[in-house]
């Protein structure tokens, strides 16, 4: 039996010829990729959303120049995209690799690889494109080095980075990469134009989806797009990956219904809020409220101690558990704003400890439990 | 001679006896030939692991049944060797990265760049993707999840990754925006006593509808420790009844009776014996977080309505700080001694 790590095998079946051809029919055949990856933004123009940052972007692409950056924004907001769209349209394919260096949270990125390896591709003289190539590419006469997910560099990394952004600064442009700016050292992002990325608004997440679900011929019913925005909170990549589960399902539920499963259906074929709700780990309202009733009982010990094991049981998650808790509190206006109020303290406490990796079981039922007694005025 | 866990585990898809819903969800995803990456949560003994590899094997066929496990060995950047176990078949690997602690992120980066820049050693495989699954991936580090972002991007044409934990408490937003989550609830009461019962067939056991639901009720719907139950049932036992009793683990005796010392005796010499008692089952490696949450369990019985709530915040609050420190024996006594203070303080306003 070949192991997983035999690499003669391995190596054999790379010079077999049919692997390269095999190899190649993935990246060719994007029925197979994940869809985010799929409709990953091509060119700058393609970002949706992030119209202040596009913008400059190009003109910055017509000037042929460029400051350091620094991108940062909540996840699946479209940082890295954009950033390999503009190097794309900068340099395109061939110089890409001369030209740009992309290092990722997965990099080894210790303070001795920023001295050595990114000083050594920062200070590298320009290749030349070759001849003609400029007339499709700008190829403006800097590098770009790429450090993406920038917040999980060490500090001491980062600074030892300062010396190299300054020196280099004629040959070489850094743009980094982050989800939280203040992780970030203050003498590093001072050096930087900075992006903001925001979480997407309705309508462009909307259309955005819109686009992908037709060309991928997935029918969506009224307000199923609202649901994938609502369930993802602006984070487009998740509204995707949710979109293609649901797709999957559907059609696996139609095609098995009937054999030669065409569109005669259409109703069954189509996602449904209730299909996206399941996927992205909704509770459904039933059970948040029966929470809440258990709360207001009068043996409130017995009775919500009964649905929270039951929650635990069902594998919701803690954190959707407070979002919904706190949602359904906050809204209902028979509790008074003085105990809303105290309420608010205990769960910004349980959320806390629960980033921390408190057990879920004892730290929710503590949670209801001292809501309970809240609102029973104690 | 293998439990009935194991021996009685279903191999794939269709053999999976409850959640069929999400079987074939999970059938539709890996029929596709697009499955994403894939995060697997919902509490222990679930039925996750169960379903993730009866999943593989839709992805793959009966090759990923072949399995066999190597031992590698990982350098750290301080020049420190790691040694780490891998199970592998030809289409996929299994880790455990929190077997090495903080140096978890090395093991990531290492291996799932080795993984993805090598092809798949069966031309005819029917997923050109190769699949890595983590095992409690909870516990992963910052660091290490930090290096999972770009690499699950990055290598996606070469590589998917399925992921396991009882809890996604821990698991950073841009991992979570990066896989499909999907929830494994545990199987209800009346599905944990058709799994016994079947087993009970296969074994030649009695079926005995009234002690299944016994089983099923106090494994409080863990199906695992459900099964482990009933075997131990059969092996105590010459003869099975309806009645027959369910043995306790000896550690959860253990923590009944300190619950009921606490409450009875609260002085400083309990303190002391009950430390070392705490101390004796931390060393035979019950975790911190199972102590202090079935003593509060356990206490919650004994105190009056009043205090139940109490207890339960006293324990969440110290169960917290175990995670955050470092000497699990102090909080885990900071706890028995906040309980011995509160039922005295009870007990003297009651008398007044
Ligand atoms: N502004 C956008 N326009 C179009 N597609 C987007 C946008 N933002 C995100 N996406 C979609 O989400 C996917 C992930 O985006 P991207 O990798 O750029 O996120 P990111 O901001 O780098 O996130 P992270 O902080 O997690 O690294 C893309 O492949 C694309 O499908
Ligand atoms: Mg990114």
């Amino acid at each position: 039996m070949a192991s997983f790590f035999d690499l003669k095998a391995r190596k054999a079946a790379a010079a077999n010829g049919a692997s390269s051809s095999a190899e190649k029919k993935t990246t060719e055949n994007p029925r197979l990729q994940p869809w985010v990856e799929k409709y990953r933004p091509k060119t700058l123009s393609d970002v949706t959303a992030q119209d202040h940052t596009v913008t400059v972007l190009q003109r910055t692409l017509q000037a042929s120049n460029l400051p350091h950056m620094l991108f940062y924004g909540p996840p699946g907001t479209g940082k890295t995209s954009t950033i390999l769209a503009l190097a794309k349209e900068l340099y395109g394919p061939e110089m890409m690799k001369s030209r740009v260096l992309e290092l990722n949270a997965s990099d080894e990125r210790g303070i001795s690889i920023v001295r050595e390896k990114v000083k050594d591709f920062a200070r590298m003289q320009l290749t030349n494109p070759p001849p003609g190539y400029k007339s499709r590419y700008p190829c403006p006469p800097f590098k770009i080095i790429i450090l993406d997910e920038a917040d999980s560099m060490t500090q001491d990394a980062q600074s030892a980075l300062r010396r190299t952004m300054e020196t280099y600064s004629k040959i070489t442009r850094f743009c980094l990469i982050c989800n939280y700016v203040t992780r970030i050292i203050d003498p590093l992002a001072s050096r930087c134009s900075k992006f903001r990325f925001k979480s997407l608004d309705q309508g462009n997440a909307q259309r955005r989806l819109e686009d992908i679900a037709k060309l991928e011929d997935v029918v969506l019913e009224e307000g199923a797009v609202d649901a994938l925005i609502r369930c993802s909170d602006g984070d487009l990549r998740k509204a995707i990956t949710y979109l293609q589960s649901a797709a999957r399902l559907v059609s696996a539920t139609a095609g098995g219904d009937d054999g030669d499963g065409d569109k005669m259906d259409v109703d069954s074929k189509s996602i449904t809020v209730k299909i996206v709700e399941d996927i992205a780990g909704v509770i459904p309202d039933a059970t948040i409220q029966k929470l809440v009733k258990a709360m207001r009982s009068r043996d409130a010990f017995r009775a919500v101690a009964g649905v929270v094991e039951d929650m635990v049981a069902d594998g919701w998650s803690a954190g959707q558990t407070m979002t919904q808790l706190n949602q359904a509190i906050i809204y209902d206006e028979t509790i008074p704003d003085a105990q809303k109020n105290r309420i608010t303290g205990v769960f910004s406490e349980v959320d806390k400890r629960l980033v921390n990796g408190a057990e879920e079981h004892l730290a929710i039922l503590d949670l209801s439990l001292r809501i309970s007694k809240i609102m029973a005025g104690r | 001679m293998a439990l009935i866990v194991d021996k009685h585990r279903p191999k794939s898809l269709d053999d999976l006896t409850y959640h069929d819903e999400l079987s074939k969800r999970l059938r539709s995803l890996a029929q596709c030939g697009d499955f994403p990456h894939v995060l697997f949560y919902g509490p222990s003994g679930a039925g996750k692991k169960t379903r993730v590899v009866a999943t593989l094997k839709e992805l793959f066929g009966p090759g990923v049944d072949k399995i066999k496990i190597d031992a590698r060995v990982f350098q750290t950047s301080s020049n420190r060797k790691l040694e780490f176990n891998i199970v592998s078949s030809i289409y996929h690997l299994e880790i455990t990265p929190s077997d090495v602690g903080n140096y978890d992120r090395v093991v990531i980066q290492d291996l799932l760049k080795e993984v993805a820049q090598t092809q798949q050693v069966d031309q005819s495989a029917k997923q050109k993707f190769k699949v890595v699954i983590i095992n409690e991936a909870e516990n992963l580090t910052r660091d290490a999840q930090a290096a999972l972002r770009r690499t699950m991007e990055k290598y996606s044409p070469n590589l998917r990754l399925i992921l396991l934990a009882d809890s996604i408490s821990n698991i950073i937003a841009p991992i979570k925006s990066r896989t499909l989550l999907i929830r494994v609830p545990a199987p209800t009461h009346d599905e944990i006593c058709k799994v016994l019962a079947a087993s009970a067939k296969k074994e030649g056991w009695p079926i005995l509808s009234g002690l299944h639901k016994r089983i099923a009720e106090k494994s409080k719907r863990n199906l695992r420790r459900a099964l482990l139950m009933y075997e131990a049932v059969h092996a105590q036992n010459e003869k099975v009844t309806d009645d027959t009793p369910i043995p306790d683990a000896d550690w959860e005796v253990l923590l009944g009776q300190i619950a009921t010392e606490i409450v009875n005796d609260r002085t400083p010499a309990r303190i002391l014996t009950v430390r070392a008692q705490l101390y004796d089952l931390l060393t035979h490696c019950i975790p911190a977080t199972n102590i202090i949450k079935t003593l509060a369990f356990k206490l919650v019985d004994l105190v009056d309505d009043d205090l139940k709530g109490e207890v339960i915040m006293f324990a969440a609050t110290y169960e917290s700080r175990i995670k955050e420190g470092t000497k699990m024996i102090f909080h885990l006594e900071a706890f028995v001694v906040k309980i011995m203070k509160m039922v005295e303080e009870h007990l003297m306003s009651v008398d007044m």
